[in-house]
């Protein structure tokens, strides 16, 4: 199983970076869903499957048994959800928001910060030294 | 108490009173002004004896101790000399400043920058630590930005400062890296220890990189050619600051510096070889320069490069003699230059202009000023009795110690002393003898205390001329011992300084040089006006260079920022999946990172198809042509974890993320009720094939990655750890939840922060009334 996951992982980062390159942002915020889905997977993929068992010390005993769940990713994992979700959730009020304010969900059009049409332009330079006349 | 740390403190302190000088009269303002430099002239000037008879007035303190910086200040006849030029040329300054400057509503603020020179100056001078010299250093050139700038409002003012600024900050940087390679070969940074050992240090491989550094950087501050230019062009500055930092103090730094590390370098033939020829050459690209203005200021300017260029050849020639003639040179040179230079300015505060060619007679209304100026303007001719007479003689009989090329040394020595004959001449002969010009206003003698400086600093060029032995006695031969380091002055005797040498070949060559000057002299009007049309020389002349060189920065600054910075979101995500991939795919191609897992099989039906779920709501999500089927496939996928967290023993994240689920697509549908649902998709179909293909590199160096972590080796001491402590520790038997609230609870803590401010910023951002549509958006 842990191979053929491994490679459902690359095809939703895939899905997710083709997604984010678009133009349209509530694709982009669609790519974000799914980096995070993919994030979470590499990190339960990475604390290896072992079994069905979930990593609960059962009554009676002090410690895990052999072949429970690795509990650290878990951990990790309901933690990364929550922030992703909190995340996921500010964009799409940022989104709400900037439609409102622009009328358009084009990123190219959103260029209040960064006009593409007024690159830096160099100062020109003075030279302090006086000018000679022509005599 | 260490007089030299306090005389440094009191020049900083004096600043802040000066700022208020415009309360005091302006009759008293020069007096009040100079009190602070007179008093540690006289200071200094007390440390004369004991320093003559060789003591060396050493205070350390500590300033950094964790880096082993110290503030250590040491005073041998080298730092003594400049620091009584610093102080006594900045008394006449001060003084002068004070008046003539009394109608400007910045004055406080110019005094109060001049007195912070002033401070850096003595620093440079006297410091025996290269962080500290290194640090002063840059706060002349500092200050000295802020002097030739202080007429702010005028372009040329500005430029001409930005250029002071950064040739000589380009030389600032050259000589932190020399003191920092210094400092790293000789395992000190204290000047005094790394002159003491000597030229054993040029046997460490660093040393060409420092002697070239080095080099460099009193190239710059001394305005050397090529590098020249910038000292003409810092004459926007008032005339008291081109009199005090532009002639007499810091344009010498490059030159103290040059003799300051002269005991270590002067064996060296690269040393030498660079000292000799670019003095030479700046000598004459002076010499000839100065001829064709009419500005007096710059005329003198140019006579300053001249001067420069003959201290920096005379410190290459690494003889007793040419040491003497330096020293004595460097006190000639800044008691007439200094005094011409208050003199161009008194004639422009009296007259309204500083062009040679409109000036004429003005010894009839400012008799005053007109002996002033002869007195030092003939010595700047180099005429007995004056000292410039006993100066220009030591040069010759140094150039003629020259074991290569003493005739060369000696002639661009006489067409250069010849220059020197002419701008003397020009300054004092022809502005207040001759015939008179035609000025619109009378002017008259100024006010004493703008007389005072340019008048002391005259009659000084006459005492020493007519005493020149004390003139060596005190100032010169312990400035000498410190350049030519005390090993090799052992068995050598400094050349006595004397008038009168005698009918020597050196006296034929005085005569040679004054004919010359004088010739010139009389036809410098018709040859001025031919010199002026050499176009050629403003065209391609080094200062061409800066300003292709600052254009060229400032078009590379703004190409780079449209490159990294073309404001376009697909463009920065573009590069960052790019770089991320490419960056990753390296060592896993090339460090032989490729592992694949075995058990590719070793799965259930159903575990089969949640991967398959996965997989297919991925692909969905990218054909998906509407929104709502984007955010149905993007669902599916969310749900397909949740599956695998099911199936792998992980029912509290299969819970969360089914939660997260709904509430996604319950705020994502709340959403879109205000969004278009099909807007077009905005790429072309060649963006979408690049995008598709960045996007298939990066899905599959992820999988690269992961099934190389899946085929490594497992440590599984964390889980096992966790599983252990959870009860025992914690109490609990749920050992995920252990982690969360106790473990790890305080980057829980920190997970309830992030989602509370976000929620705040949501709240904040969905509250604020939509802002009226502004003009033109």
């Amino acid at each position: 199983m842990e191979p053929l996951l491994a490679i459902a992982f690359g095809v939703i980062l895939a899905a997710s970076a083709y997604l984010i390159l678009s133009r349209n942002v509530l694709r982009m915020v669609l790519g974000l869903i799914l980096l995070g889905n993919a994030a979470n997977l590499s990190i339960f993929l990475s604390g290896r499957l072992v079994g069905p068992t979930p990593p609960i010390v059962a009554a009676g005993i002090d410690a895990l048994v052999a072949g429970a769940a690795n509990p650290l990713p878990q951990a990790l994992i309901l933690t990364a959800i929550v922030i992703g979700f909190a995340f996921v959730s500010f964009v799409l009020v940022l989104v709400h928001r900037a439609y409102g304010a622009l009328g358009t969900l084009d990123t190219e059009a959103m260029r209040e910060a960064e006009p593409a049409h007024e690159p830096p332009q160099p100062t020109p330079v003075t030279s302090p030294a006086p000018r000679k006349e022509a005599a | 108490m260490p007089f030299t740390a306090l005389a440094i403190a009191a020049a900083i302190a004096a600043a802040a009173p000066l700022l208020l000088i415009t309360r005091l009269p302006p009759a008293v303002r020069g007096w009040a002004a100079a009190a602070v430099p007179f008093a540690l002239f006289v200071g200094f000037a007390t440390m004369l004896p004991g320093v003559a008879a060789g003591s060396i007035p050493t205070d350390v303190m500590r300033w950094v101790p964790s880096l082993g910086v110290e503030l250590a200040f040491r005073v041998d006849g080298l730092s003594l000399l400049m620091a009584l030029l610093i102080t006594g040329i900045g008394a006449g300054v001060f003084a002068f400043s004070g008046r003539y400057l009394a109608g400007h509503p910045r004055q406080g603020r110019f005094l109060a920058v001049l007195a912070l020179f002033m401070a850096a100056m003595l620093g440079t001078v006297t410091s025996d630590h290269l962080i500290a010299l290194f640090v002063f250093w840059e706060l002349t050139s500092l200050t000295s930005f802020l002097l030739i700038g202080f007429k702010g409002e005028s372009e040329r003012a500005r430029a001409a400062a930005l250029q002071a600024l950064l040739v000589t900050g380009a030389g600032g940087l050259m000589l932190l890296a020399a003191a920092l390679l210094l400092g790293q070969a000789a395992g000190t940074f204290r000047l005094s220890e790394i002159i003491a050992a000597g030229p054993a240090l040029t046997e460490h491989p660093l040393a060409p990189a420092i002697l070239v550094l080095l080099i460099l950087a009193a190239f710059t501050k001394s305005a050397q050619a090529p590098l020249h230019f910038w000292l003409p062009n810092a004459m926007e500055a008032p005339t008291p600051v081109s009199a005090y930092l532009h002639s007499a103090t810091m344009v010498k730094l490059g030159v103290y510096l040059l003799a300051r590390f002269n005991p270590v370098f002067g064996g060296e033939e690269l040393w030498t070889g660079a000292l000799v020829t670019a003095g030479t050459a700046t000598m004459l690209v002076g010499a000839l320069l100065a001829l064709r203005e009419t500005d007096l200021k710059r005329v003198l300017a140019y006579s300053t490069v001249v001067a420069l260029g003959t201290l920096v050849m005379l410190l290459g020639l690494q003889d007793p003699i040419a040491a003497t003639a330096a020293m004595t040179f460097l006190i000639v040179h800044a008691l007439y230059k200094a005094s011409l230079f208050l003199v161009a300015g008194i004639i422009d505060h009296e007259t309204g202009t500083r062009d040679a060619t409109r000036l004429g007679g003005l010894a009839r209304s400012m008799p005053v000023t007109a002996v002033v100026a002869l007195a030092a303007g003939l010595s700047m001719a180099g005429l007995p009795p004056f000292v410039g007479f006993v100066g220009k003689e030591l040069l010759y009989e140094a150039k003629l110690t020259h074991p290569v090329a003493p005739l060369l040394l000696v002639g661009a020595g006489v067409l250069a002393n010849a220059a020197m004959v002419v701008v003397g001449g020009i300054l004092s002969v022809r502005a207040f003898l001759g015939t008179p010009r035609g000025l619109e206003t009378t002017p008259h003698d100024p006010p004493p205390e703008m007389l005072a400086g340019p008048a002391a600093l005259a009659a000084g060029g006459v005492l020493f001329g007519l005493l020149p032995g004390t003139l060596g006695g005190w100032l010169v031969e312990p400035a000498v011992s410190a350049v030519m380091g005390s090993a090799a002055m052992g068995s050598a005797t400094p050349a006595p300084l004397a008038l009168w040498h005698g009918f020597t070949p050196v006296l034929g060559l005085s005569v040679l040089t004054l004919a010359l000057g004088i010739a010139v002299f009389l036809r410098w009007e018709p040859l001025r006006r031919r010199m002026e049309r050499w176009h050629l020389l403003d065209r391609h002349g080094p200062e061409r260079g800066y300003t292709v060189a600052l254009g060229g920065f400032q078009w590379l600054a703004a190409w780079q920022t449209r490159l990294i910075q073309p404001g376009s979101l697909r463009v920065y995500a573009t590069v960052t999946l790019a770089v991320i991939a490419a960056a990753t795919a390296a060592p896993m191609l090339f460090g032989g990172g490729i592992a694949v897992p075995a058990g590719w099989l070793d799965l259930t039906v159903y575990e089969a198809g949640a991967a398959l779920l996965l997989m297919a709501g991925a692909v969905a999500a990218v054909v998906a042509r509407g929104m709502l089927a984007g955010i149905m496939a993007v669902g599916v996928v969310g749900f397909g974890s949740a599956l695998v967290f099911l199936l792998f023993g992980a029912p509290d994240l299969a819970f969360t993320q089914f939660a997260v689920e709904v509430l996604f697509i319950v705020i994502l549908t709340a959403v879109l009720l205000k969004l278009p649902l099909r807007e077009p998709e905005h790429r072309t179909r060649g963006q979408r094939r690049t995008d598709a293909a960045l996007a298939v590199g990066v899905g599959s160096v992820g999988a690269l990655v992961m099934l190389a972590v899946l085929a490594s080796p497992f440590d599984p001491t964390l889980g096992a750890w966790f599983g252990a402590a959870s009860v025992p520790e914690a109490h609990g038997r749920n050992v995920v939840n252990v982690i969360i609230v106790d473990f790890r609870a305080l980057d829980t803590l920190g997970e309830i922060t992030v989602l509370g401010l976000a929620g705040l910023a949501a709240l904040a951002i969905l509250k604020r009334r939509p802002q009226a549509p502004q003009g033109g958006a």
